[in-house]
């Protein structure tokens, strides 16, 4: 893992060589060095990274969404990069709220990011703009919602225990 | 159905049911003679009787696994430890056109549901289903947007077996239980309630159905 100050060199190359805007903030926490990037520079920096860094990263070991509710933006898209040479990692993170959930493709430069968009897609409903192919990839293609967002009802069906049996009366019936 | 047998006593009782044998072949046995030896060697029955006694005894199950009662269920099927083929029912049949029993072994996901029904309509009459294990009964720990909630929502279901995953003797007794719902009340009114009855899907193409291939022929099998 690069450590605080690596971070900050990796945050500092990246701003000078693709946008002063993209990079949003870093972050250390407990031994991993995240770097927060603005979705709309998510694949100019990631195609920095992989190929025009100093220390690149070439590969792209996990790529899934998170919600994050309350907060606004609430949406996360997680990048974890992975340099084999140096045996070291590197996260990328970005946010997009539900009115604009459109973060670009990074399909071009890792094509193992082709499932994981999908299942991004297919839970969360985030678009990656320039996919091949944006359709779902665990649920039936009919399904309608997005199950993983934190608002989606749990589904299932009321489990009868005893403690909850008086909020279910004559169930026996 | 009662079958009786009357125990014999070693080789020599043998030898004389031999030579009793010999004797009404040859037309020698008359009266009280005859009359025992056909009394012994003959049984009445009802024709359904018998015919639920050879289905019972000869259950093909669909090799089918859906989770991870599926390594259970072949545990039970397959190895010699367990054996079932002391039931007749080890002989699997990867197609459901030539199978009886479909065991639903796992939690079956809303995906997975329309292909297991479309399985089920493919088997032929008669046709019987286990659950096995807690998620096919009722999805289990799987109360969530993905799993359906029990398969009897869309199959009629004839024994659940309960289980995480359930024992391989569990699973024996589900299958001896089936056996004796085949052998007492074969029909419980449940296909109709899941229309369930004449779903069978024709594999023919279109111009075929129907033909006078179908029709028997005069005069002997056709070829």
């Amino acid at each position: 893992m690069p450590d605080a100050t690596g971070l900050e060199l990796i945050a500092q190359r990246v701003r000078s060589s693709v946008a002063d805007e993209a990079v949003t903030g870093t972050s250390y926490f407990r031994g991993r060095a995240t770097l927060e990037v603005a979705p709309h520079a998510v694949h100019d920096v990631l195609a920095y990274l992989q190929a025009g860094d100093e220390e690149p990263w070439d590969a792209l070991m996990s790529l899934h969404g998170c919600d994050y509710l309350p907060e606004e933006p609430r949406f996360g898209i997680h990048y974890e990069l992975l340099s084999m040479e140096r045996t070291d990692r590197l996260n990328v993170k970005t946010r997009v709220g539900l009115d604009n959930a459109n973060v670009p493709t990074v399909v071009d430069l890792f094509p193992t990011a082709d499932f994981h968009e999908r299942e991004a897609y297919d839970m969360f409903g985030v678009v990656f703009d320039g996919h091949p192919d944006m359709r779902r990839i665990l649920l039936p293609e009919d399904y309608t919602g997005y199950p993983q967002r934190r608002d989606f009802p749990m589904g299932g069906e009321p489990v009868l225990f005893t403690f909850n049996e008086n909020k279910y009366p004559r169930w026996y019936d | 159905m009662e079958v009786t047998r009357t125990r014999t006593n070693g080789a020599a009782d043998m030898r004389v049911r031999g030579l009793k044998a010999q004797q009404m072949l040859r037309g020698e046995l008359a009266g009280k003679d005859l009359d025992e030896f056909v009394e012994e060697r003959l049984l009445f029955t009802q024709l359904e009787t018998a015919q639920n006694w050879a289905r019972k005894n000869a259950i093909f199950p669909l090799g089918f696994g859906l989770a991870c009662c599926a390594i259970e269920m072949i545990t039970v099927i397959g190895s010699p430890r367990n054996d079932l083929a002391r039931f007749g029912a080890e002989a699997i049949r990867f197609t459901p056109r030539q199978a009886d029993l479909l065991i639903l072994s796992g939690r079956v996901s809303i995906k997975m549901a329309p292909i297991i029904r479309r399985l089920y309509d493919q088997m032929l009459e008669p046709k019987w289903v286990i659950a096995m294990g807690a998620c096919s009964s009722s999805a289990g720990m799987f109360n969530n947007y993905a799993v359906v909630q029990g398969a009897d929502k869309f199959l009629p279901v004839d024994v659940y077996v309960p289980g995480c995953p359930p024992r391989p003797e569990a699973l024996i007794y589900g299958i001896m239980k089936l056996q004796d719902k085949i052998m007492g009340t074969p029909d419980m009114g449940w296909r109709e309630r899941y229309q369930a009855y004449g779903t069978e899907e024709d594999a023919r193409p279109e111009a075929l159905r129907e033909s006078p291939l179908d029709q028997e022929e005069p005069g002997g099998p056709r070829a």
